[in-house]
């Protein structure tokens, strides 16, 4: 393997780490307040794939315009699933939330397959994300240029939101302690909702990128991105959410490097993923940058 | 005299059922035995999935995962050196497995006992984890082993499963292994083991302060759980005789859960009760998939609509009735004797009137 090869899979890999860091940073803002797996995430991020899709195909809209629609939709349904699936059993034991999302995730999915149909739909790539350009002979898709610059300026939107705003501090203090942030007067469902509404946000912009990255949709493609990213989400150190980008890269980029570099192994890509956390929670469970967390009761 | 009435009824009753299922293995058709075979295996896995999330409070969703190996093991074994070098027509069978034939009971052993293999394997790393963590780990594992099955092409013949595995199951395997894991997993919950289960299900650290071993109890529990598994599996496989890797994807798993949910996390009657309502249902629902006509309005059939219907359910139930069919009640003669009994004394005081 020649050096502009592994630039080349080099650039691959990051675009692919900032898709999951993207998801993941859902799965780690959910676990860091309700420490709850949202199995549900997968789905939204599924969803969005299919809204944008219609968007184009159905409503005949410019590309771009079914792109920006999608994401309050995608918040919205986000919002939705807390508001039906998960604030009813706010006071329940965690265990019946969980199952509740696993509820909620197979009821997604059968009405993807309902609503959409089995078969696997082909997602539009616009010309602008076609194009192949040439740095001194690395040879890089736009795409995954553009899918490397949305991601890093997403990543800082969020950075932003959560360690400078008001509000992102009022969802560190509701992160916190539940009780206490409620005390001093923040309206806890309100953040709640918001921090799903964030968490659909980023894994749509994630779905749509994913769909002209590997542009086939179906029904269950978003379990195992979901799983992947809640892996790197772990990795990272639950809760954290520089944790969550760092862990979204590094499988990213470990992913993509394990194949290139052993191509026979690339049936057990899957496994990698899999291996990489069951080490992770037997070895350091509190993940690469997180802290110690008690559990909620 | 007296405690010996329930268990005499119990004997009696599993008698006059295996009378039925002998009447039925000789005069239902097909489809019917079919579907009463479904529901002996549903009730095994979700018995199973009882004795680890409902005795002992591990929340494990690695069902699948046991399932398929159950299910390979026992089909490999049975299948014959004939069909096994029709189908691997990609890479040829490893040797030993080429050409061995085993009839169906030891092969089912020895599917039981891998699963079992697999869930020490397994139960070690992922018992030291809690709650949603050991949910995930063990998901994990389970999707492990559906990779490694799709990509093992010389000994499970990878994506292109396997075919033609013989149907041995009926009704008597089916039933007779259902009523065995029921046996087993009740007095197993009865006994001192049981109580450690259900301690540990409770409060884990008090548990371990009054001298029970966590881990071992844990890991006792999962084992068993996952060899009866993987003897439901077994059965599985010589039942549908063509399974595939992707039979047995976390979708599996979340069947399993959902049958324990409807019927009462901790209750093994309401395990059976969910069972038989989940397969029935299933079956009785099939023409939802299909279009309908109401008068000159024709719905378009949907396939997959019964699935979205079940997901509902089983969203409602959670939601709203989170105990399910039974909560953790069981079914006791004592307890018919008392609805009975009234019943009854009116109709001899109006005999004495």
């Amino acid at each position: 393997m020649d050096f502009n090869m592994f630039l080349q899979h080099l650039a691959n890999g990051i675009s692919l780490g900032g898709l999951y860091a993207l998801i993941a940073i859902g799965y780690t803002m959910v676990y860091g307040i309700l420490r709850l797996i949202n199995f549900a995430h997968g789905d939204i991020f599924m969803m969005s794939a299919y809204m944008a899709f219609y968007g184009i195909s159905l409503f005949a809209l410019p590309w771009y315009m079914s792109f920006v629609l999608t994401i309050p939709l995608a918040a919205i349904l986000g919002m939705a699933v807390e508001r039906v699936a998960y604030r009813p059993l706010r006071e329940a034991p965690r265990i019946s939330t969980l199952i509740s999302a696993i509820g909620v995730s197979l009821l997604l999915e059968n009405v993807g397959i309902v609503v959409f149909g089995g078969r696997p739909k082909a997602f539009p790539r616009p010309p602008l994300f076609a194009q192949e350009w040439n740095f001194k002979g690395v040879r890089i898709l736009s795409l995954t240029f553009f899918i490397i610059a949305i991601s890093c300026v997403l990543l800082v939107g969020v950075f932003y939101l959560v360690y400078r705003t008001k509000t992102g501090r009022a969802m560190r203090a509701v992160a916190w302690d539940f009780e206490v942030a409620r005390l001093m007067g923040i309206n806890v469902n309100q953040v709640i909702s918001l921090t799903f509404a964030i968490g659909s946000i980023l894994a749509a912009a994630g779905s749509i990128m994913w769909g002209m990255k590997f542009p086939q949709l179906l029904p269950l493609m978003g379990v195992i991105p979901g799983l992947k990213c809640f892996i790197a989400a772990v990795v990272g150190g639950i809760g954290s959410i520089p944790g969550a980008m760092l862990g979204g890269f590094l499988l990213g980029v470990g992913e993509i490097m394990i194949v290139a570099f052993f191509p026979e192994l690339a049936g057990f890509k899957y496994a990698f993923a899999y291996l990489a956390l069951i080490l992770i929670l037997l070895l350091k469970p509190t993940g690469l940058l997180g802290k110690v967390v008690e559990e909620k009761a | 005299m007296r405690k010996q009435i329930p268990r005499i009824l119990t004997i009696i009753s599993i008698l006059v059922f295996f009378l039925f299922l002998w009447w039925a293995e000789a005069n239902l058709d097909p489809y019917l035995r079919r579907i009463l075979n479904l529901i002996a295996i549903n009730i095994i896995w979700a018995v199973t999935f009882n004795l680890i999330f409902g005795y002992t409070g591990q929340f494990s969703l690695g069902h699948a995962g046991f399932i398929a190996i159950g299910a390979y093991v026992t089909a490999l074994l049975t299948l014959s050196p004939a069909q096994k070098e029709q189908s691997y027509f990609l890479s040829p069978c490893i040797w030993p497995l080429s050409n061995i034939q085993w009839p169906f009971l030891p092969s089912l052993i020895l599917g039981a006992l891998l699963a079992g293999v697999f869930g020490i394997l397994i139960g070690i790393p992922s018992l030291q984890l809690h709650g949603d963590y050991m949910a995930l780990v063990t998901l994990g594992f389970a999707e492990v082993i559906r990779v490694i099955n799709m990509n093992l092409q010389s000994i499970t013949n990878g994506s292109l499963g396997l075919k033609g595995i013989p149907e041995y199951t009926n009704l008597f395997w089916s039933w007779g292994c259902a009523i065995f894991t029921i046996f087993i997993v009740w007095m197993l919950g009865n006994s001192s083991y049981g109580r450690a289960f259900k301690a540990i299900r409770e409060d884990e650290i008090a548990a371990e302060t009054t001298g029970i071993s966590v881990f071992r109890h844990k890991l006792m529990a999962f084992v068993i759980a996952a060899m009866f598994t993987g003897l439901g599996g077994g059965l599985f496989a010589n039942l549908i005789s063509t399974i595939d890797p992707n039979l047995f994807s976390f979708l599996l798993s979340y069947q399993v859960l959902t049958v324990v949910v409807l019927g009462g996390v901790g209750s093994i009657t309401g395990n059976i009760l969910a069972s038989t309502i989940y397969v029935s249902l299933f079956e009785l629902l099939r023409p939802i998939d299909q279009p309908m006509t109401f008068g000159s309005l024709t719905i378009p059939g949907r396939p997959g609509m019964r699935m979205v219907l079940f997901s509902i359910i089983f969203l409602v139930v959670i939601l709203f009735y989170r105990r399910g069919l039974m909560g953790s009640n069981e079914f006791s003669w004592q307890w018919l004797f008392s609805k009975l009994r009234p019943i009854f004394k009116r109709r001899r005081m109006e005999q004495g009137e």
